[in-house]
């Protein structure tokens, strides 16, 4: 059931993701940058809070009037920054939700990733904490209407003695030192909330918490332009004597209340008792059953760090060498964050399919598919190959190369040390290589894109040699729903190689002596695309 | 990147912007159908306590410790209140509502709205909070007539030990 719901949101996302991929690229694409853009609107919403607060007076008759004069006589600065505020606000909902979404969708939340996915249900808590008491405080009939349900829904718990929501019914309760509370609330809240999104990314290796510039700098240019064109207003000063029965409401942040309504307050409790217990133990539901994590072999280990560097999930840290050996620090992988991608696998520099030793062992590797049964499969699936133009495919278990008949399938591609690509053509296992990876903007293990990708450029450690001929290795990013696109690819790439002279390699000991710069220029390796 | 790529962006973005600002106050929510009003009976009231106070024995006050004699005792309970709400003639709420807290010794609360059309209405509202089983020991009259989105009010104030309707 939750299987075939989850396969259904996927397919959704990769139907819509690739128009948004073909119109903003892969680095500008939102549905990539979903949680940046939740710490984006944050940040508008916290500076917009800041100067609206200058301009808010917390008393109990004056609140309605200073929001109005914010509003109204001080529209072209502080009635910006109220739209801003409100605008943003409501965009972190959406944000979170379609985030919420996505990471269920792509499976991303199982397994090692409940961590974050947990601590995402104490920040939608937050979120709505700070929103709904943020709408009380403009002290219009939106905040009567809210002030009421809300303090209906919490006279519903066995916690206060009076009911709070007798406050609202009368004129003559309330008083200004309300006010000063709900503002310590609409405070206090958003901070808690900003603690809980750092807790949210503490297991995550190099966080995006920042959209790349162009994208905010049209978020907020965009943000501006609707707030000028809708400006939020209010709706009315509060009359106690008049019910608040017909109001404009928020329908991301009030989306329950008129549910009261209908199914009472008691049912709206049960409801979101019954979604927290739900999301809290989605991890669980059924658990994610992974390979066994990934091990350091401190014979094979110079503490050279870059698994540590690579690794997506903060599972490897480097830490006092515990072996003798002549090297300061050695690798430690933690089996609770480790997701078994492999990535760090390709990130060693001891994973060289060149190396003479009996046994092929590496630093670090995965138990349950090792380096040396990568270079089996890796020369099994080769001598299946014939023809005069060669492509041998290294294909992401989660992306559109995973139907490819044939192809070395990888928990993620990153896991091939780039020396495996030397390899292949330089001991003339194939012609060219093709690597299939996820969609660009939807990577499974968050950096095995960028990884694989820097590593051919020889941007990134542990580079490709520049003795390979980058013409002869191509790469394809791709959705599940692309796999013709995929087989179109590598087709065309077969036919690229066939129009190249014949590879001429040198060997690996007259290459290294040809060692190039590490940052060489990446030759253009996009299947597809012109070579 | 092409300007007319960029200006596309743009759009993108703005239009998802606007639909999201276009739902943050509409479509605009009714409560209660047009033409009614909203009667509310509401308040906190403290009933008489189960029992009577009693008056300790000497001997009962000399087991005590020094610091904690009394010369009466009263048990916490309280007992619970019972009201009746009419509104045209017709019973619309009648409940006994129980003291609150875990002893039974907080005050009895009401919390209820009724939605009514606007016009005029007879209202009858009583109370029993004392140890009797007939009749009541608070009880208001009186025809009102409400305005459309009216909020009425039925309170209970013990410090004048009757209804109040406002």
């Amino acid at each position: 059931m939750i299987g075939a719901i989850r396969g259904t949101l996927r397919f959704g996302f990769e139907f819509i993701e690739r128009p948004f991929e073909r119109l903003f690229g892969a680095q500008l694409n939102p549905l990539a940058q979903l949680g940046a853009l939740g710490f984006f609107f944050f940040w508008i919403v916290t500076v917009s809070g800041i100067y609206l607060f200058a301009f808010f007076d917390t008393g109990i008759e004056r609140a309605f009037e200073s929001v109005e004069y914010i509003s109204r006589e001080q529209w072209f600065h502080a009635g910006v920054m109220r739209s801003l505020h409100r605008y943003a606000a409501d965009l972190m909902v959406v944000m979170i939700t379609v985030h919420l979404l996505r990471q269920f969708a792509y499976d991303q939340y199982r397994g090692v990733r409940w961590f974050s996915w947990f601590t995402g249900l104490p920040m939608i808590w937050l979120l709505y904490g700070s929103g709904i008491t943020g709408y009380w405080l403009v002290w219009d009939r939106l905040a009567q209407y809210v002030a009421i349900v809300s303090s209906e829904l919490l006279d519903r718990l066995p916690i206060f003695g009076e009911p709070i929501a007798r406050n609202f019914i009368s004129t003559g309760t309330l008083t200004s030192r309300f006010f000063t509370l709900m503002v310590f609330m609409h405070i206090a809240v958003p901070l808690f909330l900003l603690f809980v999104m750092w807790v949210h990314i503490l297991r995550i290796s190099r966080p995006k918490v920042n959209p790349p510039r162009m994208l905010a700098a049209m978020t907020l240019l965009a943000l501006i332009g609707v707030s000028l064109w809708k400006p939020a207003l209010s709706q009315g000063h509060v009359d106690l004597t008049k019910a608040a029965v017909e109001v404009g409401l928020d329908w991301f942040y009030l989306p329950l209340y008129p549910l009261t309504d209908s199914w009472g307050r008691g049912g709206v409790w049960v409801f979101l008792g019954a979604f927290s217990l739900m999301i809290g133990l989605m991890p669980w539901l059924p658990p994610l059953r992974r390979a066994r994590a990934a091990q350091v072999d401190l014979a094979h280990c110079n503490g050279c760090a870059r698994c540590s560097e690579d690794c997506p999930y903060e599972a490897i840290r480097m830490v006092r060498r515990s072996d003798g050996l002549p090297f300061p620090t050695q690798a430690q992988d933690s089996a609770s964050l480790c997701t078994s991608c492999g990535i760090c696998v390709g990130s060693c520099p001891s994973s060289t399919p060149f190396r003479r030793s009996e046994e092929l062992k590496t630093g670090i590797d995965l138990p349950d598919f090792d380096l040396k049964t990568l270079r089996e499969r890796t020369i099994e699936a080769a001598k299946a190959l014939s023809g005069p133009n060669r492509v041998l495919v290294f294909a992401c278990d989660h992306g559109g190369g995973r139907g490819v008949v044939g192809a070395v399938h990888l928990p993620c591609v990153a896991m091939t040390p780039p020396s495996l690509l030397d390899y292949v053509l330089s001991r003339d296992l194939a012609d060219g290589v093709a690597i299939a990876g996820c969609a660009e903007s939807a990577c499974f293990n968050r950096l095995g894109i960028v990884w694989t990708k820097q590593r051919i450029a020889a941007a990134r450690d542990p580079y490709l040699r520049a003795r390979v001929p980058r013409e002869r290795i191509a790469t394809v990013w791709a959705s599940t729903l692309e796999t013709r696109r995929v087989t179109a690819a590598i087709a065309a790439f077969v036919q690229r190689i066939a129009a190249l002279p014949h590879k001429k390699l040198r060997s690996p000991q007259a290459a290294s002596a040809a060692f190039v710069q590490p940052h060489t220029p990446p030759v253009s390796t996009e299947a597809g695309s012109a070579p | 990147m092409s300007y007319l790529r960029m200006a596309g962006q743009f759009v993108v973005i703005a239009a998802l912007f606007a639909a999201v600002a276009a739902f943050s106050d509409a479509p605009v929510y009714r409560q209660t159908p047009r033409g009614s009003a909203i009667v509310m009976l509401t308040f906190v009231h403290s009933a008489d306590r189960k029992a009577d106070c009693r008056r300790l024995t000497p001997e009962e006050i000399q087991k005590l410790p020094p610091n904690m004699r009394r010369v009466t005792e009263c048990p916490r309970g309280r007992r619970p209140i019972y009201v009746e709400l009419d509104l045209g003639g017709r019973r619309v709420f009648q409940a006994s509502l129980a003291p609150a807290g875990i002893a039974g010794d907080g005050p009895s609360k009401v919390y209820e709205r009724f939605v009514v059309p606007a016009g005029n209405h007879d209202i009858a509202v009583r109370m029993r909070d004392t140890p009797r089983t007939e009749g009541f020991d608070h009880e208001r009259r009186g025809t009102v007539t409400l305005s459309p989105d009216q909020m009425f009010v039925i309170d209970f104030r013990p410090e004048n030990g009757d209804f109040v309707f406002r």
